[in-house]
């Protein structure tokens, strides 16, 4: 750690691993309940259940965006952040929120727009608290020295704070309702998310492989000029079936199916820099998260994004379990994660020592994964099954759902790795304490 | 990359290409926007009602349960067309009536059945709940879903 400042990022870290903990736990209870559905039928309901395993990943991805930006920010900007007291007021702010809308959520007071569900009081609590977010690394960023990974980072973050206000608007027409509910949901994670990944991404690249940072600040241009050209029209793949006018089916699949670039070329850029990268590194489970996010970014967004982009095929496979397959394995790869990516390579340095025993963390992170990929296959299976039967046999929805039992007990299975995964990776952060694993003997050649 | 591509060029191609992807989407927008008011979902008026309906649909987070026009939780069927599967998409007393019959009977109770919670909803709110979904009904969606099962 070069700078005192950066500490606070400490403070956002540990929060996000913990609301990371009551996502997974919300996710596994929704799971349970597809296998066995009267589960708390009365007392909790399932919607209240998934709005907190939604909300609780949404904000627990952006508190570690922030924490990466105070991480982030003093170091490439040379000075230490404007204010630390405003980055501690930022994140009490959020954690009021956060529990005031879980509290509220519990006893059944919530909006009704999926993933914007949180009480208007709570919701301007999160723009006060982007507002703060932003003059605090702006004015850090304006008063230092200017890289691509800044710069790339500061648009990002700027443009999802703005795209927040998109939360206050809710036509009462539903077809209008709709399409400005995905200039947040839609523009958040397929164009400037992906503009905070990719700054992300380049830092521990830049970081952990020693590749010249020129090389690496034109990579990342290239990268988010590919993501917003092809995201923002992109978002036309949701518009449809909604009460959207028709060219839309042409425009959201050309362009979303070159949305896919991005993502090829966040994971080919990260294996080029280790690659090419002399430094040897000691935080291998850094770079195991890095080469691991963007490689399943890519399959969760883009070949999975792919699979039900194009109009032909989403006339079909809209709102099955295809989405949900593809929506987890997507928020997964590019966002969790990269998180953990970060985490894990700031963690020593936050709490000044080296990197510890990473065993742990490495074997979290192929837990996690295999849970998360196989939750994607049997999701899969499932919307391939439930698209047949219902959208082309025309089967009634709930008798479709009868035949999916074995899925979703398997999906349930899949879900309790990646609980423990998640429960290995806070432990393998905060609680082992024997540093670097001493190489074993070597074998002599020939052996 | 080759030297054609400088730095500079590159972050000047993403901050001019950005800008001008931004400008067409705006303008697009503008477009989809009186194309919903105008025509998709002009075929019934927005009346009080029906935004009434709208803000039980919300109160209640149906959403997190059910798909509308597609979009929504997996976990319960899709209702931008019930009203259609129903047969009473035209009919305004026999909507509410067999609305307020469904909703009286939840939850089922049934073992190994999803259920559908309970919802204190009121005559009025009912009746707007059920115009709000006749209303979604006929939303033109470029014949979306494919069959009444939705
Ligand atoms: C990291 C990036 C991405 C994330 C986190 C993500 C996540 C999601 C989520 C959560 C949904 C469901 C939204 C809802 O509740 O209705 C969704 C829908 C969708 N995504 Fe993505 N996505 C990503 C990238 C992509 C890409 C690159 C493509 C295309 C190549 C794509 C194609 C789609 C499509 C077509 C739908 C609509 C599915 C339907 O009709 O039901 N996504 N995405
Ligand atoms: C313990 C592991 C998990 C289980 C068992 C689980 C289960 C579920 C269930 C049952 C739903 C509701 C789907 C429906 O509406 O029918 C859901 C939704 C969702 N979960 Fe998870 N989940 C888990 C982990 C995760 C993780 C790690 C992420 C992020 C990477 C995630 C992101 C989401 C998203 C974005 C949705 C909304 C999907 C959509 O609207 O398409 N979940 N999850
Ligand atoms: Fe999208």
């Amino acid at each position: 750690m070069k700078y005192q400042s950066q500490k606070v990022a400490y403070a956002y870290f540990l929060v996000a691993m913990a609301l990371f903990g009551i996502q997974v736990a919300g996710g596994l209870l929704a799971g349970w309940i597809y296998v066995s559905p009267n589960t708390l039928s009365e007392i909790l309901p399932f919607n209240v259940i998934r709005m907190i395993h939604t909300n609780a990943l949404i904000v627990w991805l952006l508190l570690g965006f922030f924490g990466a930006a105070y991480y982030l920010v003093p170091e490439e900007s040379e000075r230490e952040i404007f204010s630390v007291k405003l980055a501690y007021l930022q994140l009490a702010i959020l954690v009021i929120g956060t529990l005031g809308a879980v509290i509220s959520y519990l006893v059944g007071i919530h909006g009704g727009r999926e993933f914007l569900e949180q009480p208007l009081w709570v919701k301007f609590g999160i723009l006060v608290a982007a507002v703060i977010f932003l003059a605090n690394v702006s004015l850090t960023f304006l008063a230092g020295r200017k890289t691509a990974i800044t710069n790339i980072l500061m648009t990002g973050l700027w443009l999802l704070c703005l795209l927040w206000v998109f939360a206050f608007i809710n036509p009462d027409n539903l077809s209008l309702d709709k399409m400005y509910w995905w200039f947040v949901v839609h523009l958040w994670v397929e164009a400037t998310w992906e503009l905070v990944m990719a700054a992300i991404l380049g830092f521990l690249m830049l970081k952990l492989t020693g590749v010249d940072r020129e090389v690496i600040e034109k990579w990342l241009y290239v990268i988010v000029a590919t993501a917003l050209f092809s995201g923002i029209l992109g978002t036309g793949h949701h518009f449809y079936w909604i009460g959207t006018p028709g060219y839309w089916q042409w425009i959201g699949s050309v362009f979303s199916t070159f949305e896919v670039v991005p993502f090829f070329a966040m994971m080919s850029f990260a294996f080029v820099m280790v690659w090419k990268g002399r430094r040897n590194h000691p935080n291998k489970a850094a770079l195991l998260w890095s080469l691991g996010s963007s490689t399943v970014a890519f399959f969760g967004a883009g070949v999975w994004g792919f699979l039900h982009t194009l109009h032909g095929v989403n006339f079909y496979t809209h709102g099955t379990q295809i989405t949900a397959a593809h929506g987890h394995l997507a928020f997964y790869g590019a966002y969790v994660a990269l998180n953990l990516a970060m985490f894990t390579y700031a963690m020593p340095h936050l709490r000044g020592r080296d990197p510890y025993n990473q065993v742990l963390n490495m074997a979290s992170f192929w837990l996690m994964t295999g849970g998360m990929a196989f939750m994607t296959f049997t999701l899969t299976f499932a919307g391939t099954i439930q698209t047949h039967m219902q959208r082309i046999v025309g089967d009634y929805y709930m008798d479709v759902q009868d035949q999916l039992g074995l899925f979703y007990l398997m999906r349930f299975g899949s879900g309790v790795a990646v609980v423990l995964g998640a429960l290995l990776f806070i432990y393998s952060m905060l609680v082992v304490r024997r540093e670097v694993v001493k190489p074993g003997p070597l074998a002599a050649p020939g052996e | 990359m080759s030297d054609l591509l400088t730095k500079s060029r590159a972050r000047n191609v993403f901050y001019g290409g950005s800008i001008f992807f931004v400008a067409v989407f705006a303008a697009l927008t503008v477009q989809s926007h009186r194309h919903i008011t105008q025509k998709a979902t002009a075929g019934m008026p927005l009346t009080d009602e029906v935004r009434l309906g709208k803000h039980v649909w919300e109160r209640h987070s149906c959403i997190n349960c059910h798909t509308l026009h597609g979009e929504g939780a997996y976990f319960a069927p899709e209702l931008g067309n019930v009203m259609t599967r129903w047969g009473v998409a035209d009919d305004p007393q026999g909507a509410y009536e067999i609305l307020d019959g469904w909703m009286q009977a939840q939850p089922s109770g049934i073992e190994g059945r999803r259920q559908m919670p309970h919802f204190e909803i009121t005559d009025e709110e009912m009746r707007a709940l059920s115009e709000f979904l006749r209303w979604a009904d006929q939303t033109d969606t470029q014949n979306w879903p494919p069959n009444d099962a939705g």
